[in-house]
């Protein structure tokens, strides 16, 4: 089993005519994903990578049945183009995108509240149920079907730990980027939610990074409610205050959001925390083995 | 993106927010004709992107036009050292000349974006002047809290709450409330990620004046702030960070002297974390975006290379779609472009790994290969020693 996404999921891509959109959507089809329809306005009636074009995703989910989305278009029309999909009526939006103003999420956020969808990103790699289905831009071949449940804040980082579990002889039940901005959709848990009723799950990583208090809450969620083994690793141990390293959610301000909070906070819900990011293959396997 | 507080005040003023009567000054003469105008008792301000500037020596009060001018000679041009500096310290380019003010009380006001929320809050606290981190931890009782619904905006009861709260009243209480939303109203259309007031001031007349100002934007919304995003003053930001930024690249200077190059941002604060765990300590930080394009690799190779404090450097790149062979390509041209100055470990992992490690080899340049994260980190740190020590 997987969660969110898997076999018989069909995708559409919104902004499928631009590079990055045209590059991962043939990365998609050759990983297997059902990608049904391609949304560009103004191109809609054409045909792209043998996918027709749509004007909207209204059109692509009245004529093709799509009930998911990639976006990989313009920070400045990722915020319409993710409440088009929620309107359309779109089970699961993945939101490539990475730059996106956050006042324009934060209205985003308060248009999806009360919706029957889910929201995964912006700035995130994307989600993946191995040999099922990959909406987003991480590298399959590294994927393997398995066991252990992933979420992450970080693209590559999150491929690094992908490929320590699958070098281990695990595999992934899925794995989930949620982003790496400081108001995304989906958070650790809303995810830890959805791995805990997945029979297939054995085991989560959890990958943080500094700033924000994400991993906190779910450190609280994890020692109340969750009770499948959870390794974790949090980035950003060596990082400086008022800094942001990179993505915009990565800041420690006003001295909170530090990793070594972080760590903390999940240590005493009874999680796994590996110190270096290199141990994170070998935690999961000692968690699995204490388990 | 951080401004001055004269700029601060500027964008502030255009929405109505109330501040002192005042303006910048690069000379002393300048100051001495600001104070004639607007003086004679005037407050001079050093304008540098950092706070505590009042314990440095920072902030003056001149008595007279000829004092403003006599201290401006000696703040213009100066290193400025507070707590927020470092050592190193600030130069001193500008400074603000202000009416002084007579003081009733000082306030705090700050709007910033909660998180966890997902909304623009607005803080008010009556323990102005005072590093507000400190109430927080401290009193957190003396500091009130309006989210703001995005669908309305600050409303008008949620600013009396406030300026209740701060024990405000008569016109006081009613410039108060101006002040507050105005002050929202400017955070909100300029895309700040912070508008403080610290200390917002109550004169002995009871008028409310912004004496102190800082403001910081999203960088994702500067483009629509074009005005905005033509205050950026590079000269308070470190040269090769500057550098780094007009190629696009996130580049963070640090302390150690292990320079690193990764892509992603996350695995690039992993990679400075893995070398701590083995001893050393990162020179910096610096993600050259998941899809590592040539360009980037060559324009990152160049600033890791003009780093002095760099001894030695760990490339780390998990491939993932990009081409590990593209990568080691660039890789070899950057080094035979600008010399291998320091040892570097390279560890590569991800689409055609092994031929991007046989193009290493054969490139006839002495990278120290490496096959996992953990195997680079502990070759690179004993590298940076070697080298620190020669």
């Amino acid at each position: 089993m997987s969660i969110i996404i898997d076999e018989k999921t069909r995708v559409v891509v919104q902004g499928i005519t631009g590079g990055e959109g045209t590059f991962h959507t043939q990365k998609m089809q050759e990983y297997g994903t059902t990608v049904v329809a391609g949304v560009t306005p103004g191109k809609g009636g054409t045909t792209h990578l043998n996918v027709p074009v749509y004007n909207s995703v209204a059109d692509a989910v009245e004529k093709e049945g799509a009930d998911a989305s990639a976006i990989f278009v313009p920070a400045f029309f990722a915020a319409d183009a993710i409440m088009e999909a929620a309107s359309a009526g779109i089970k699961c939006i993945v939101c490539i995108t990475e730059g996106i103003p956050t006042f324009d999420m934060i209205k985003v956020k308060l248009f999806l509240s009360g919706k029957d969808c889910c929201l995964i990103g912006p700035n995130t790699p994307g989600i993946i149920s191995p040999g099922k289905c990959k909406i987003g831009i991480m590298p399959g071949h590294i994927h393997v079907p398995g066991t252990i449940g992933i979420i992450s804040r970080s693209g590559t980082l999150t491929y690094e730990a992908v490929d320590q579990v699958s070098k281990l002889g695990y595999g992934q039940s899925t794995a989930v980027g949620i982003g790496g901005d400081p108001i995304v959709g989906l958070q650790f848990i809303d995810l830890l939610k959805l791995f805990k009723d997945d029979k297939n799950t054995e085991a989560v990583i959890i990958i943080g990074e500094i700033g924000g208090t994400a991993e906190e809450e779910a450190a609280e969620y994890i020692k109340k409610e969750f009770h499948k083994p959870v390794v974790s690793f949090i980035a950003g141990q060596t990082a400086p205050p008022g800094r942001r390293m990179g993505h915009a959610g990565a800041i420690i301000s006003g001295g909170k959001g530090t990793a070594k909070e972080k760590m903390k906070a999940l240590e005493e819900a009874g999680v796994h925390v590996a110190k270096s990011p290199a141990e994170i293959g070998q935690k999961v396997k000692k968690a699995l083995v204490s388990a | 993106m951080k401004i001055h507080e004269y700029q601060a005040k500027q964008i502030l003023s255009k929405y109505s927010v109330q501040i002192p009567r005042g303006e910048v000054a690069s000379t002393p003469s300048r100051a001495r004709e600001i104070a004639d105008k607007i003086g004679p008792k005037v407050v001079l301000k050093a304008q540098v992107h950092a706070g505590g500037r009042g314990k440095g020596g920072g902030i003056k009060l001149a008595k007279n036009p000829q004092e403003a001018e006599k201290i401006s000679k000696e703040m213009i041009g100066m290193t400025l050292v507070t707590p927020q500096t470092g050592p190193e310290g600030k130069l001193v380019k500008r400074i603000l000349v202000e009416e002084a003010l007579d003081i009733a009380r000082e306030l705090y006001i700050g709007i910033v974006i909660d998180r966890a929320k997902e909304a623009p809050v607005v803080m008010a606290s009556s323990e102005g002047g005072v590093e507000i981190e400190k109430v927080a931890a401290e009193t957190p009782e003396l500091i009130f809290k309006e989210y703001i619904n995005p669908a309305t905006g600050f409303l008008p009861f949620q600013a009396r709450n406030l300026a209740f709260k701060l024990g405000l009243e008569g016109d006081t209480f009613k410039q108060g409330v101006k002040f507050i939303m105005s002050l929202y109203k400017a955070f909100a259309a300029t895309d700040a990620s912070l508008a403080e007031i610290n200390p917002l001031l109550i004169t002995e007349q009871g008028n409310v004046l912004a004496l102190d100002a800082k403001m910081n934007f999203d960088d994702n919304a500067l483009l629509r702030h074009p005005d905005i995003k033509e205050m950026r003053d590079l000269d308070e930001e470190d040269p090769l960070e500057v550098e780094a930024s007009s190629f696009n690249l996130n580049y963070i200077k640090l302390d150690g002297n292990v320079g690193c190059m990764v892509n992603g941002a996350g695995l690039a604060m992993a990679t400075m974390d893995i070398i701590m765990h083995s001893g050393g300590m990162p020179a910096n930080f610096l993600d050259v975006g998941g899809g590592v394009s040539e360009e980037a690799v060559k324009n990152a190779f160049k600033i890791l290379v003009s780093d002095k404090d760099v001894k030695a450097a760990l490339i780390n790149i998990f491939g993932g779609i990009v081409r590990c062979d593209l990568v080691a390509t660039g890789i070899v041209k950057a080094a035979k472009e600008f010399g291998l100055k320091v040892p570097m470990v390279v560890r590569l992992e991800g689409t055609n790994v092994e031929l991007g490690k046989k193009i290493l080899k054969e490139s006839g340049l002495s990278f120290y290969p490496a096959e996992t994260m953990r195997e680079a980190a502990e070759k690179v740190v004993p590298l940076a020693k070697q080298q620190e020590r020669s």
